[in-house]
């Protein structure tokens, strides 16, 4: 539980930031800018705020009136920082151990665990000075694990890193979150990497908390132009893999009782997945069709109906518990009479869904 | 001419290398501490403490050598201070000769040592904080030997510097056999005297040998050092 109430002036910039969240993956999400860092680096004490207070997991770290400020040392923030900031001077085993040999921290989780985990068991020999981006970054996020954090802050992790070693370290973040559910303060300015990691998003702008909340419902508001809107908005759904079709290479989901295809394999049956479809992939249809190519049918109640001033319209719609966003023309939503209510067939291509 | 050193060159070479280790080693470690103050902190007067600290390289030794005189000598104020309560005496000794060559040699020490701090912004001794240790344990375990390189040629600049210092040397100890006569002491006694160009030619040789040996030995220490930090500095 991360419960922050600060406000403080830093030159022309300033910061101000209410928000109480839940343990799990919380991303911190804002344009460069919109004060991510200088929030997250009060959260651990790198830095203080003018005033206010600051809870993680029910201790109060900060608090400006009753002159609290708990240094970083004690906060037990695990910290992975964009640039790794790996110790040159160590081999990576000696920097991985850092806090438990230097700080004398114990810690719950082993070395070779860890090391197993983010694949550097290879590494621990040698210096820092040669490992690729990729690998500098998990031997970071490594070293904060085994100081035996309460809070894990990873500012920016992947931003110095090319598309492909995003890709290798994303499903890492993954691993941690299921396998310690240790909690953890995800600041980025990419939305890609937050639909796949966060449970909770605090939305920042020009250093404000605009808004917070779970993530599904968050990308669905449309009252968040900085989430919502653009060409590629849509909602993040939350499936689980049932079934492979070999022979047609397809991966069916499990949604809310109904099935969702998509094209190839993509993972292991059981897991849990996260879907996210485009508002623009997404046709609306009176009658479920016929002979038709489209692969996903699925039975949606309309929640509601935003028409922009262009030639478009936003359609809520209801899959059981979780919402799905439409993009038609208003025109369409002319034609066919499209009203809060009713219960319709959302049509997905399967390709489109190529993930 | 006979190839081996005589008794009195060898009283001045060892006396030098004596003079030059005591001087870097008063003069080192409140290099190290200023010049990580000078390179991180911002604090009131840090310019007037820059430039104090550069102040031997301008002024003329002869002025140093004379301050010291006033301050150490034996009545001065400091002077009879160390006297009286740690028994040390500086004036006429060799020991006020390092501590000469150590001032002299400071401004020199501290400048790459300053760089050296200067190099790397406090992050990642920020990360060892979030990590869990104190300011002093990170700069013991992070600051410091990151700046070793740097701390290094301070030193051998410093120790040249010292090996070599003469002007503050003579003014404020005197030049006594085998109590203060340096190399460079003996080397400008030689060349007072009327049979002492053959000798003096000797001393030349024998610095110039020793300055080299020293060039030599920090270049095979820095690359050490450089390899044990990754790499980076080649």
């Amino acid at each position: 539980m991360i419960d922050v109430d600060i406000s403080s002036r830093l030159g022309d910039f300033s910061l101000t930031a209410r928000f109480a969240v839940n343990s799990g993956i919380t991303a911190i999400f804002g344009r460069s800018g919109a004060g991510k860092s200088s929030l997250i680096r009060m959260i651990a004490g790198l830095s203080a705020p003018d005033r206010g207070r600051i809870a993680l997991g029910g201790r109060v770290v900060f608090d400006g009136a009753a002159s609290i400020n708990v240094p970083v040392q004690q906060r037990g923030v695990g910290m992975v920082f964009q640039d790794s900031r790996l110790f040159p001077h160590m081999n990576v085993e000696r920097n991985l151990l850092y806090s438990q040999w230097a700080a004398r921290r114990k810690s719950t989780i082993g070395l070779a665990e860890i090391a197993e985990l983010l694949g550097i068991s290879h590494l621990l020999k040698r210096r820092p000075y040669g490992l690729s981006g990729g690998e500098k970054q998990r031997v970071a996020i490594g070293r904060a694990l085994l100081s035996n954090p309460q809070l894990l802050v990873l500012d920016e992790p992947l931003a110095s890193l090319d598309a492909s070693r995003k890709a290798e370290i994303l499903p890492y973040l993954l691993k941690l979150k299921n396998e310690f559910g240790i909690p953890m303060l995800y600041v980025s300015h990419s939305l890609g990497e937050i639909e796949q990691l966060a449970d909770t998003l605090v939305l920042l702008d020009a250093g404000n908390v605009v808004a917070h909340g779970p993530i599904a419902q968050m990308l669905s508001n449309l009252e968040l132009p900085q989430l919502a809107s653009g060409p590629d908005a849509g909602s993040l759904l939350f499936a689980r893999l049932d079934h492979y079709d070999e022979q047609w290479q397809i991966t069916e989901f499990g949604l809310e009782g109904q099935i969702l295809q998509l094209p190839g394999q993509l993972g292991t049956v059981g897991q849990d997945a996260r879907i996210r479809i485009k508002a623009k992939d997404v046709a609306l249809a009176r009658k479920a069709p016929q002979e038709a190519s489209v692969r996903n049918v699925l039975s949606v109640v309309i929640e509601g109906i935003t028409e922009t001033s262009g030639p478009y319209a936003e359609v809520d719609c209801r899959v059981g518990e979780q919402h799905l966003r439409a993009r038609l023309t208003r025109h369409s939503v002319h034609e066919l009479q499209l009203e809060a209510g009713q219960q319709v067939f959302a049509l997905i291509k399967s390709v489109a869904l190529d993930q | 001419m006979s190839f081996y050193l005589t008794d009195a060159e060898w009283a001045a070479i060892q006396l030098s290398l004596q003079v030059a280790s005591l001087a870097i080693a008063i003069a080192l470690p409140p290099a190290v501490l200023l010049g990580y103050a000078l390179a991180r902190w911002k604090f009131p007067g840090h310019t007037l403490v820059n430039a104090l600290v550069h102040l031997p390289i301008v002024l003329p030794p002869v002025v140093t050598g004379y301050v010291l005189l006033v301050l150490f000598g034996r009545q001065g104020m400091l002077g009879s201070f160390f006297a009286d309560v740690f028994g040390i005496v500086f004036a006429f000794r060799w020991t006020g000769a390092a501590l000469a060559a150590g001032i002299m040699a400071f401004p020199l020490i501290i400048r790459p040592v300053k760089l050296s701090f200067e190099l790397s912004d406090g992050q990642l001794e920020e990360a060892a904080h979030s990590l869990g240790t104190s300011r002093i344990r990170t700069f013991l375990l992070i600051t410091l030997p990151l700046a070793l390189p740097g701390i290094l040629s301070g030193a051998v600049l410093g120790f040249a510097k010292a090996m070599g210092e003469f002007g503050a040397t003579i003014t404020f100890v005197s030049n006594i056999p085998g109590e203060t006569r340096t190399l460079s002491l003996a080397l400008y006694t030689e060349m007072q005297s009327l049979s002492g160009d053959a000798g003096a030619i000797r001393l030349t040789v024998i610095a110039i040998a020793v300055s080299i040996c020293a060039l030599v030995f920090s270049e095979v220490i820095s690359r050490r050092l450089s390899r044990r930090l990754g790499g980076q500095h080649d």
